[in-house]
């Protein structure tokens, strides 16, 4: 009732859940790599294009869709472990700014190669076009990829909390996260635990990847990057310095902006991300340490 | 070795040496040099000349973090806990660090708590201790590495009275059952005294003496450079 008078009904509301949990692994992937790189990695939206891409081509070839999702990963991890070895690890001991303005530049690079290789126009990636078919559930139609996408990603940010807490890279990479240098100092292996967190971080991209083209099957050169920009407003939103805050921030902005696409009127949706903004501006100057973080943790992460 | 700074000389070829099974004291009043020397030693600051040599090898140009793989562990004067890490996940990260099965990280931790009077905080998050909870905790940490040698920056700092005897006794724990050799850098002469094998005095860059606790306390150099300021400074604290 109070959905219908908001003007959206429980399809608007699982896709926004589904949205707003996709966002959450990308937040996830972003957080990971700053809390031991202390980089903003703003070129993972390319890395999510790189794997829409490796789908659209498996497509384009015929391929069937496990090949597809297999050659996605592949890309995609191994993208990432390139751009760590030839850009990130050199540039560690250099300024957050440099390193932020290294992934713009990379950023740009991988969109200039994919305009090069791939055409403006777009690839078609439709192998997994059945997921948008609704299921019907006690009355209410829903797509499947919305539940598919929730429960993906329940099951990953579920993988992630074990990672973390039970294993001995995860609470290393803890520790790196919290105090890089007294890490190194009692034996972490920085090396190791950079190659971990960077390989998760990939692997969740890969995953965006796949369910970001079953949404949008049209693989351009600018595919995902619209997403990158709201993730990281959403991680500052929720609190850069720590996964859980940051991850919330992540699911929150895509949350809102899955509800506001479907509540706003048709002729309005083109000022949804002015919307989202704004509202992230306005949350941050009330709360500059982040939405989903303590008073007390704030003033302790200063110090 | 020797350590400039500008043109400021922090230390002047100042030579220590520390050996397995021995606790030595680096006392010496506020800028004599000890937290530089530290830093020299493990790794966080180069010698403007001279060297730093580990079990024979010359580890000068080693990272802090393969010197404390080979042996050499340090604790900080500030809290340098991982702050939402647990008491006993940050004994065990270190355990882990240097090669241990979680099984035995795990013990580790709990048998360092103990030792160290931090059970009852094991399972807190390290951010809510008490200052003095904080550097045993660090103290825990270093040896969990099973460092042959550990250098422990002020690690009574703030610790209350009564609880120096147990520290104390940690202490030599470290090196009676561990076998490692102790660094004890502290202000607390009392402390130093009671505890030290050998005790090395610094003032302004230069060692000044060196000797067992009857040596320097006999050494009027010591009192007059040390010992008279640190009066001032006990009273004043």
């Amino acid at each position: 009732m109070t959905l219908a008078f908001l003007g959206m009904n429980w399809q608007t509301l699982a896709d926004a859940v589904s949205l707003g949990a996709i966002y959450a692994l990308m937040a996830v992937g972003i957080g990971l790599v700053f809390g031991v790189l202390r980089l903003v990695n703003f070129a993972y939206g390319q890395l999510v294009m790189a794997g829409a891409y490796a789908l659209a081509f498996a497509y384009d070839h015929g391929w069937p869709v496990s090949v597809g999702i297999l050659l996605c990963f592949a890309v995609v991890l191994t993208l990432s472990l390139l751009l760590d070895r030839i850009v990130f690890r050199p540039l560690r001991a250099h300024s957050p700014a440099v390193m932020l303005v290294a992934t713009f530049a990379i950023a740009f690079l991988l969109q200039s190669i994919a305009l090069l290789w791939f055409g403006p126009l777009g690839k078609i990636s439709a192998s997994l076009a059945a997921l948008n078919q609704p299921v019907t559930i006690s009355g209410v139609d829903i797509r499947k990829i919305a539940i598919v996408a929730t429960a993906l990603a329940a099951a990953c940010l579920l993988a992630l909390v074990l990672l973390l807490g039970r294993t001995r890279v995860g609470l290393h990479m803890r520790a790196a996260a919290m105090d890089f240098r007294t890490a190194e100092l009692l034996g972490v292996r920085a090396g190791r635990v950079i190659t971990a967190a960077v390989l998760v971080s990939g692997v969740l991209a890969a995953i965006v990847a796949v369910m970001l083209t079953v949404q949008t099957p049209l693989v351009t050169p600018d595919f995902a990057l619209r997403d990158t920009i709201l993730v990281l407003a959403g991680v500052v939103l929720g609190g850069m310095n720590r996964l859980v805050p940051a991850t919330l921030g992540g699911f929150a902005i895509g949350f809102a902006s899955g509800l506001l696409g479907g509540a706003l009127p048709t002729n309005w949706s083109q000022y949804l991300p002015s919307f989202l903004f704004a509202a992230v501006i306005l949350v941050l100057l009330v709360r500059p340490g982040g939405l989903f973080t303590r008073e007390g943790q704030r003033a302790a992460e200063r110090v | 070795m020797s350590r400039s700074f500008a043109g400021v000389h922090a230390l002047r070829e100042v030579t220590l040496e520390l050996g397995r099974r021995e606790v030595v004291g680096l006392i010496g009043p506020n800028g004599a040099g000890k937290s530089t020397l530290v830093n020299v030693l493990s790794g966080f600051d180069l010698p403007t000349s001279g060297s730093v040599e580990l079990e024979g090898k010359d580890v000068t140009r080693w990272s802090p973090g393969r010197r404390g793989r080979n042996g050499l562990s340090r604790t900080f004067q500030h809290s340098h806990a991982f702050r939402s890490l647990s008491v006993r996940e940050n004994v065990e990260v270190a355990a882990l660090g240097v090669g241990a099965s979680a099984r035995e990280a795990k013990d580790r931790a709990s048998e360092l708590l103990g030792t160290l009077g931090l059970t009852a905080q094991a399972n807190a998050a390290a951010e809510t201790l008490a200052q003095g909870d904080e550097r045993r905790l660090g103290v825990a940490r270093a040896l969990a590495t099973r460092p042959r040698f550990v250098l422990l920056d002020e690690p009574a700092a703030g610790l209350p009275e009564a609880e120096l005897p147990d520290f104390s006794s940690a202490v030599r724990a470290v090196r009676d059952d561990h076998d490692a050799g102790v660094l004890l850098i502290d202000h607390n002469v009392a402390l130093i005294m009671a505890i030290c094998d050998r005790i090395y005095v610094l003032d302004q860059g230069r060692m000044l003496a060196e000797g067992t606790p009857g040596e320097i306390q006999a050494n009027l150099d010591v009192a007059a450079a040390y010992l008279g300021e640190s009066a001032v400074q006990d009273t004043g604290a």
